[in-house]
C-alpha cells in the first residue's frame, strides 16, 4: 500500500512540475528575450512584465504544488525511489508536453537527449 | 547562441547544484527540525550555508527564467542537467565519497545527452516570437525553421 502511495506522489510530482515548466516556458516566451528587454527598457520593466504574466503565476503555483508533493512523497516512500524516479520521468514528460503544448520541434536529437539524461539520472541514484 | 547565453546556462547549472549542496550542508549542521518547533525552520535562514544556498537558488530561478525567454524548454532542461554530473564530481573529489561504476555510467549518459542537445538549435522559430506580447504563442506549425 505504501508503494502505491509513493507512486501516486511520483505521479503528482511529475504532473505538477511538467505543468509548471510548460507554463513558465510559455510565460517567458510571451515576455520575450529578457536581455534585450532589459537593455531597452530597464530591469523594472522586465520584472513587471514577468510578475504580471498570468502563466508565470500559474507556473509558480504548479511548481509549489510539485514541491509539496515531493515533501509528502518523501514522508511515504524512500528518497532513493521518489527523487530519481520523479526527476527522470519529468525529462520525458516535459519533452512530450513541450511538443504538444509549446509546439517545440522535438526532433530525434532532443528525444535522445531527454532519454539519455533520464536514464543517467536513474543510474546516478542506483 | 552567443557566449553570454552559454554563461546564463552555466549559471543555471552552477547555481542549482551548488545551492542545493549548501542547503543540504546547512540543514545537516542544524540537525533534525521537530514539528513541535516550527520556528526553528524560520531561524534556519540564519545559518550561513542555508542563507547562501537560498541566494544561489534565487539566482538559479532568475537565470532559468532568462534562458527560457530565448530557448526551448526541451533545450534548456537537458543542457542544464550537467549539474548532476557536477554534483557527482564534487562528491568524488571534494567530499571523497565512493562513486560506483553505475554512477559513472550515469554521468556518461547525461554528458552524452547534453552533447546531443547543445549541438542542435536552441529555439523553434515561430512567428509569434517576434511580437513583444506574444499573446497568441503556440499556434504555428512545429516544423518551421529559420
Amino acid at each position: 500500500m505504501k508503494q502505491a502511495y509513493a507512486w501516486g506522489a511520483i505521479a503528482a510530482i511529475v504532473l505538477s512540475s511538467t505543468t509548471g515548466d510548460v507554463l513558465l516556458s510559455l510565460a517567458m516566451k510571451q515576455v520575450g528575450d529578457v536581455g534585450a528587454l532589459w537593455r531597452q527598457s530597464g530591469l523594472w520593466t522586465v520584472l513587471a512584465r514577468v510578475l504580471r504574466n498570468p502563466n508565470f503565476l500559474l507556473g509558480v503555483l504548479a511548481m509549489t504544488t510539485a514541491f509539496y508533493s515531493l515533501l509528502f512523497g518523501l514522508s511515504w516512500g524512500d528518497v532513493s525511489l521518489i527523487a530519481p524516479a520523479s526527476a527522470s520521468l519529468t525529462f520525458v514528460t516535459n519533452a512530450v508536453a513541450a511538443k504538444i503544448f509549446l509546439h517545440e520541434r522535438v526532433d530525434r536529437r532532443r528525444w535522445m537527449a531527454a532519454l539519455l539524461v533520464a536514464g543517467g539520472v536513474v543510474l546516478l541514484a542506483a | 547562441m552567443t557566449f553570454r547565453r552559454y554563461l546564463v546556462l552555466a549559471a543555471v547549472t552552477l547555481c542549482a547544484s551548488i545551492g542545493d549542496s549548501l542547503l543540504s550542508r546547512g540543514m545537516k549542521q542544524l540537525g533534525s527540525i521537530s514539528l513541535h518547533h516550527p520556528t526553528d525552520l524560520i531561524l534556519a535562514v540564519l545559518n550561513p550555508s542555508v542563507a547562501v544556498g537560498i541566494l544561489l537558488l534565487l539566482g538559479f530561478f532568475a537565470s532559468y527564467m532568462t534562458a527560457l525567454s530565448w530557448a526551448d524548454l526541451t533545450y534548456v532542461l537537458p543542457a542544464t542537467s550537467l549539474g548532476y554530473v557536477l554534483l557527482t564530481l564534487i562528491a568524488k573529489f571534494y567530499l571523497h565519497e565512493a562513486v560506483t561504476i553505475s554512477r559513472w555510467i550515469g554521468v556518461l549518459l547525461i554528458s552524452a545527452g547534453v552533447g546531443f542537445v547543445t549541438r542542435g538549435p536552441a529555439l523553434t522559430r515561430q512567428p509569434e516570437n517576434a511580437q513583444p506580447d506574444g499573446a497568441t504563442y503556440g499556434t504555428a506549425s512545429a516544423g518551421k525553421r529559420p
